[in-house]
């Protein structure tokens, strides 16, 4: 399935400050897109923007082809996003965190997939811990097993690589890397040096 | 639907662990019961005069001071972005958290409510009525609070801002729920006090799910 996410003339305005101005961007199957810049240079606000969560932007956003307004639905069903804060409930287990997020998904529960996702993320055996006796790379690897559990062709990242060790991060390079080969899109700031590949894209900010 | 379902075995889940925070607005109503015929005077017929009134305004009161936890730590911890872009339809989810809200917290008082009245020599023939209009009550006390509760999620103290807000839109539940108890001690009929209590809950549950969506939309993007 090929998926195109536009952006035409965006632009940015916080606190009297320009984060961006006309930037134009063109996201397609395939592509691992990485965004740059320093602290404050607007990464997150340009990943809300596009993945539609901040309306307070200029520009257009087209979803393969047409105005995000209009594509809005199709647009949600065929995203993931994971934001600054992991979404992980202190107060559940692992399990039923990702059970909430199946069933956000649409899909019904299915304990197996969920154990499967879980042990892609190195968390067996934590099934059952509350997720708050977690430490924070573990709650995250919760957050990633997402990825795995609700299969969606857009995947917008932020500071993916937040807390995990330096084996979780081959691995989720190793991921993402295969999401674009599969025909999807990765977009993800991350201060971290991602291995060069011909998939890679580099957006500067700032 | 599966969504919905989902929500609604996660919230209940979570308050039943935290019990802590399902106490506290019982522990609240029932303190401020227990100290009126000790301020007051224990004079049970001043204080049947007096039962209907404040035992609506404690649990009000009560039922306000648990709206700003309903969106507070989703929102914290990040759920709440992820559930404005789920692909489900908003006001079905949050009807849902708004539901957990009402069966921890708004059912409980009503159930209680009628305890606390033998303290308040509430007259006998009066203690359903008194159930009953609160259960009623309090589920439109929910839906309102949370439309406020979604506009001030976004804000770091918004407590105070979150009572001037739904407050105006409480007294007419207060009115009639307060006026459902009187009715019964005197013997008046409940039924219209009751219908009018039915018919606020049937707008509420009409229109608030898509204000208290639109207001999260609000809160989140900005």
């Amino acid at each position: 399935m090929s998926l195109c996410l536009q952006a035409r003339q965006l632009a940015c305005e916080r606190d009297d400050r320009w984060l961006f101005q006309g930037l134009d961007l063109d996201i397609r199957s395939g592509e691992i897109v990485r965004i740059e810049g320093p602290n404050g240079s607007g990464k997150t606000s340009l990943l809300k923007i596009l993945s539609g969560q901040l309306s307070d932007y200029q520009g257009e956003l087209f979803w393969n082809g047409a105005a995000m307004n209009e594509a809005r639905e199709h647009f949600l069903a065929n995203l993931l996003y994971l934001g600054h804060a992991p979404g992980i409930k202190s107060g559940l287990s692992p399990l039923e965190n990702l059970a909430w997020y199946q069933a956000l998904s649409g899909e019904s529960g299915n304990e197996e997939r969920r154990l499967d996702a879980l042990e892609q993320v190195g968390l067996a055996g934590f099934e059952d811990v509350p997720a708050g006796q977690l430490s924070a790379g573990q709650q995250r690897r919760v957050a990633l097993a997402r990825l795995t559990l609700t299969p969606r062709a857009l995947w917008v990242l932020d500071e993916p690589f937040t807390a995990i060790d330096r084996h979780g991060v081959a691995d989720l390079e190793r991921q993402l890397v295969a999401h674009a080969q599969a025909g999807g899109c990765v977009l993800v700031t991350t201060h971290h040096e991602l291995t060069a590949s011909p998939l890679l894209r580099r957006i500067s900010l700032g | 639907m599966i969504a919905v379902k989902a929500t609604l075995v996660r919230d209940l889940t979570l308050l039943l662990r935290r019990r802590g925070e399902v106490l506290n607005p019982l522990v609240f109503f029932a303190l401020v019961i227990t100290l009126f015929p000790i301020a007051i005077s224990p004079d049970p017929e001043l204080l049947a005069v007096i039962a209907p009134g404040l035992l609506w305004v404690a649990a009000l009161l009560a039922a306000l001071l648990s709206l700003d936890s309903l969106f507070r730590s989703d929102y914290d911890d990040g759920s709440l972005e992820q559930l404005l872009l789920a692909p489900q339809p908003l006001a079905a989810l949050s009807l849902a958290k708004v539901a957990v809200h009402w069966l921890l917290t708004g059912l409980p008082l009503a159930l209680m409510a009628p305890i606390l009245g033998i303290m308040l020599a509430l007259p006998a023939g009066s203690y359903a009525v008194l159930a009953l209009s609160l259960a009623l009550g309090t589920a439109s006390l929910s839906l309102i609070g949370a439309i406020g509760a979604a506009l001030t999620v976004g804000l770091a103290r918004g407590g105070v801002l979150l009572s001037l807000l739904v407050l105006p839109l409480y007294i007419p539940v207060l009115i009639f729920g307060a006026g459902a108890v009187q009715a019964a001690i005197f013997g008046d009929g409940v039924a219209a006090h009751l219908a009018i209590l039915g018919a606020l809950l049937a707008a509420s549950l009409m229109l608030a799910p898509w204000a208290i969506a639109a207001s999260l939309r609000i809160s989140i993007n900005g």
